[in-house]
């Protein structure tokens, strides 16, 4: 065993792998499904439905279910997210839906609405039933950019109202961050391409893949061949610490790490250090910080530089980490990674606690992961060094319906202010979508 | 701990819980395992005449099911014993000899020939048990042959056949009555008339409890066909309590013992009909449910509540609330409440708003105080019907509290707007 450097693969059986990156939580049978559908009282003008930012009819669609009306519900859902599937995995409902359901106020114990939304989208996507039928065609096309949740709800918004779509994705596969970027465990199954084909299901969408917006696309040749763009692009750029050593052999970017996770389709092949330590406290960090557990790491430290309630991950998200045996600690920095032969082998950290400078405090660690958040890449966006449309805050400018600075171009998702959520993707993708559609009807 | 003992009719039993006439009381082995485990009485699952025993199908039993709660209702086409008659008195006469201190009982069944009952009751008297229950009440199966409901509904045959085993036998005679009926004091009157030392009630109500929307058939389904049966559990409690205090407050039928049967799987629910008048009851559902083990919490749960409200024993308080039971005519037309909702208590989910906006009055506000959900009953609208406590989740959030009018008590009888009105001196 080396001291230094211990990053090996193959670290658990074939039956750990299997488990570790199985669902994290067994979906509802029918009759768990009918009793926790029948905690709903039916709010009137409901808070859950508020709190969802693509306004689903959460007591409608759980109503459904409680009728044995599965079809009902998973239409419901899906007339309003077209994600339902998705979102029910990888919501944080903690914040969203479940936090403001009135059993949370009353018991402390929410309704289980992403497991029931699960339960009824399950149902519909198993039985490949196409619920949605495209309006007559418009004649107008749009170029949408990026398969990613925004783009693709985008473009199934504007099929369905008549629109010819083509996206065009960067990547092999479509389904951005639900197929590259969410923990394993969130989406198994293939879930995010099982999705992808329902949505495309519908007709009217081409999906171009390997096509990257200012490589293989400009955004101008989108502009003149189609009617409306919209921009879905996510962001392309990750933060750096901003320290030296930083391409220390051991030392790991989390995003480009899970994106190689989640594209392996045999997980023992990925190689993961005995001892890791994470820098971030967002979503990013938790899950490479769990994923590293359930790849076998013996020891994994999350460092964060505020405090619990400062971490863009919710509380739920930490628990999570720490029953997966993940350390969390508070209040310091990294201010040194230590290299031995090229080889990360330790990194110094400062207590960033109230009272001025801290004390310090070395973590010998075989790999580190960033997870100190991503940034927009104006590049792809941009003409000789210039944004062709404007920025705000160092991400595309929109206005209350997604519209860029360009009349004719839309933009949505993590590329544009807001939270970073697959659910509110969707809904600038949607909302994008009805005003591309009334901009269309009325040109 | 409050005295649970019972003498009801003459019988006596080490508390006021037995179990009804129905499979759980079908043999000795389940009927030996009810004892065991506490009940106070039985009454043996409905005996019919001598020589070949009856058939019964398969399926028997059809449930209604309400937000995943199973059995809130329950129906059977299930018919009398399908076992020997000698089998059965047998058993009867062994279980009696081993348990002399629980209450058994014998239901039959047979046909309207006085020859017939006077021969079954010859035999059943041979076991030593405490009485027979003539079963006036299965709706379903017997009823076409001439039996069960179809004497239950004809008060002239209840007072023929019960005047007949008064006549034919020492024991005392419960007759178990039918709810199946417009009005209950019909038969129940007719069972004093002849002579009945009790009443038991009620019996299932005819029902067809759900329809196979695949086999396009009611259920329970045999072989594709299904037939109404009797429907019985939590479900029909409210209308055997109604039947109950009906014969309870009516002077023909003033100390006639009361059995009380339907839908009663609670100490709660015995303690209603016990304050409605019923000197024991009667459980079923619940036990096939759960089995027999719910007589630990009947019992216990009873006594409990009997020392809580310091009653030393049933007699205290078997009719209690009988007093109270009047007809609507005679309600105080002058009592005003409305409802108040206690907003620490409130969890915004608005049913109390949505169920008088759409369906009542309009008397419960829905606005919103610094972006949060809120609502308030307007006093001037409110007609104090409680249908939003009764929709509000939350247990003691809406409360009906009273108004002070300063107006006396006025009934229907004295109001102004009634036409037949009496004068109010």
């Amino acid at each position: 065993m080396p001291d230094i450097g211990d990053i090996a693969a193959n670290r658990l059986s074939a039956d750990q792998y299997q488990r570790n990156f199985d669902d994290i939580e067994a979906p509802l049978d029918r009759k768990r499904a009918l009793v926790e559908a029948s905690r709903c009282y039916f709010c009137h003008d409901a808070p859950c439905l508020e709190a969802c930012p693509t306004g689903i009819d959460i007591p409608g669609f759980i109503r459904k279910i409680a009728t044995d009306n599965v079809k009902g519900s998973a239409v419901t859902i899906l007339e309003e997210n077209i994600m339902g599937g998705a979102c029910a995995r990888v919501c944080p409902t903690e914040i969203l839906c479940e936090q403001a359901c009135v059993r949370t106020a009353q018991e402390g114990k929410p309704v289980n609405i992403g497991a029931l939304q699960r339960y009824a989208t399950d149902w519909l996507l198993d039985r490949g039933i196409q619920p949605f039928q495209r309006a007559k065609s418009s004649g107008k096309t749009v170029a949408v950019v990026g398969a990613g949740p925004a783009g693709l709800a985008c473009a199934h918004r504007l099929a369905l109202l008549g629109h010819a779509v083509t996206v065009f994705e960067a990547r092999p596969k479509a389904g951005g961050l639900n197929e590259h970027g969410v923990a394993a465990y969130k989406v198994p199954h293939d879930f995010a391409q099982r999705e992808v084909g329902f949505i495309l299901s519908l007709g009217g969408i081409e999906l171009r893949t390997g096509q990257a917006l200012g490589r293989d696309v400009t955004l101008a040749q989108l502009r003149r061949d189609h009617d409306a763009v919209f921009i879905g692009t996510g962001l392309g750029g990750v933060n750096a610490l901003q320290l030296d050593n930083e391409a220390l052999a051991g030392v790991e970017d989390a995003v480009a790490y899970i994106e190689r996770l989640r594209q392996a389709d045999d997980k023992s092949a990925l190689s993961i250090g005995r001892r890791v330590v994470v820098i971030g406290g967002g979503n990013t960090a938790i899950d490479i910080a769990v994923q590293a557990r359930r790849l076998g790491a013996e020891d994994v430290t999350i460092v964060y530089r505020r405090g619990p309630q400062n971490m863009g991950a919710t509380g739920h998200e930490q628990d999570f980490a720490q029953t997966n045996g993940v350390r969390i600690r508070h209040w310091a920095r990294p201010v040194r990674l230590i290299g031995d032969s090229g080889r990360l082998a330790a990194a110094e950290f400062e207590s960033t606690a109230a009272g001025g400078p801290g004390r310090r405090f070395t973590l010998e660690t075989d790999m580190l992961f960033k997870a100190i958040g991503q940034v927009f890449v104006a590049a792809p966006v941009s003409e000789g060094g210039q944004a062709l449309l404007e920025l705000q805050a160092g991400r595309i400018a929109v206005d209350a319906e997604g519209r860029t600075s360009l009349p004719d171009v839309w933009a949505g998702g993590d590329c544009v202010a807001g939270p970073d959520l697959t659910v509110s993707a969707v809904q600038d993708g949607k909302r994008a979508a009805h005003a591309i559609d009334r901009y269309l009807r009325n040109a | 701990m409050a005295d649970l003992r019972c003498t009801f009719a003459g019988i006596k039993s080490p508390n006021p819980f037995w179990l009804a006439s129905a499979p759980p009381t079908d043999k000795e082995y389940n009927v030996v395992r009810a004892f065991k485990a506490g009940w106070g009485g039985a009454v043996w699952k409905t005996l019919g005449e001598a020589g070949p025993p009856v058939v019964n199908t398969a399926s028997r039993y059809g449930t209604l099911e309400v937000n995943g709660q199973r059995m809130v209702g329950f129906n059977n086409i299930e018919l009398i014993t399908d076992r020997p008659l000698e089998v059965n008195l047998r058993e009867i006469k062994q279980v009696k000899r081993d348990w002399p201190d629980r209450a058994l009982i014998v239901s039959l069944m047979v046909p309207c020939v006085e020859e017939s009952w006077k021969s079954i009751l010859a035999t059943v008297e041979d076991t030593a048990c405490d009485g027979v229950e003539l079963n006036f009440g299965c709706p379903h199966g017997m009823s076409e042959r001439g039996m069960g409901a179809a004497v239950g509904q004809v008060p002239e045959y209840i007072e023929m056949v019960t005047r007949w085993c008064k006549q034919h036998t020492r024991m005392p005679v419960l007759v178990k009555l039918t709810p199946n009926v417009t009005n209950i004091l019909g038969p129940a009157r007719a069972a004093r008339q002849g002579g009945a030392d009790a009443v038991s009630l009620i019996n299932t109500v005819n029902s067809i409890i759900a329809v196979d929307l695949d086999a396009m058939a009611p259920a329970p389904t045999v072989d594709g066909k299904g037939t109404h049966g009797g429907y019985c559990g939590p479900a029909v409690k409210p209308i055997a309590l109604h039947m109950v205090a009906e014969i309870a407050r009516d002077p023909h039928c003033a100390g006639l013992p009361i059995s009380g049967i339907g839908g009663i799987a609670t100490w709660r629910d015995a303690a209603e009909f016990l304050a409605l008048g019923a000197g024991s009851v009667q459980v079923c559902t619940a036990a096939m449910h759960y089995g027999f083990k719910i007589i630990d919490d009947l019992v216990d749960g009873l006594g409990n509540w009997l020392d809580e409200k310091g009653y030393a024993d049933l007699p205290a308080v078997v009719g209690r609330a009988v007093p109270n039971v009047t007809d609507w005519q005679y309600l105080n037309l002058n009592h005003r409440i409305v409802a108040r909702i206690d907003q620490d208590r409130c969890i915004k989910c608005g049913l109390c708003h949505i169920a008088c906006e759409d369906t009542s009055h309009q008397a419960v506000a829905a606005t919103r105080i610094d972006g949060e959900r809120h609502y308030e009953v307007i006093d001037a609208e409110c007609v104090g019907c409680n249908l939003c406590m009764h929709a509000c989740p939350v247990t003691g959030c809406i409360s009906m509290v009273e108004v002070e009018t300063g107006k006396p008590y006025l009934n229907w009888t004295q109001h102004p707007n009634n036409p037949m009105r009496q004068a109010a001196e």
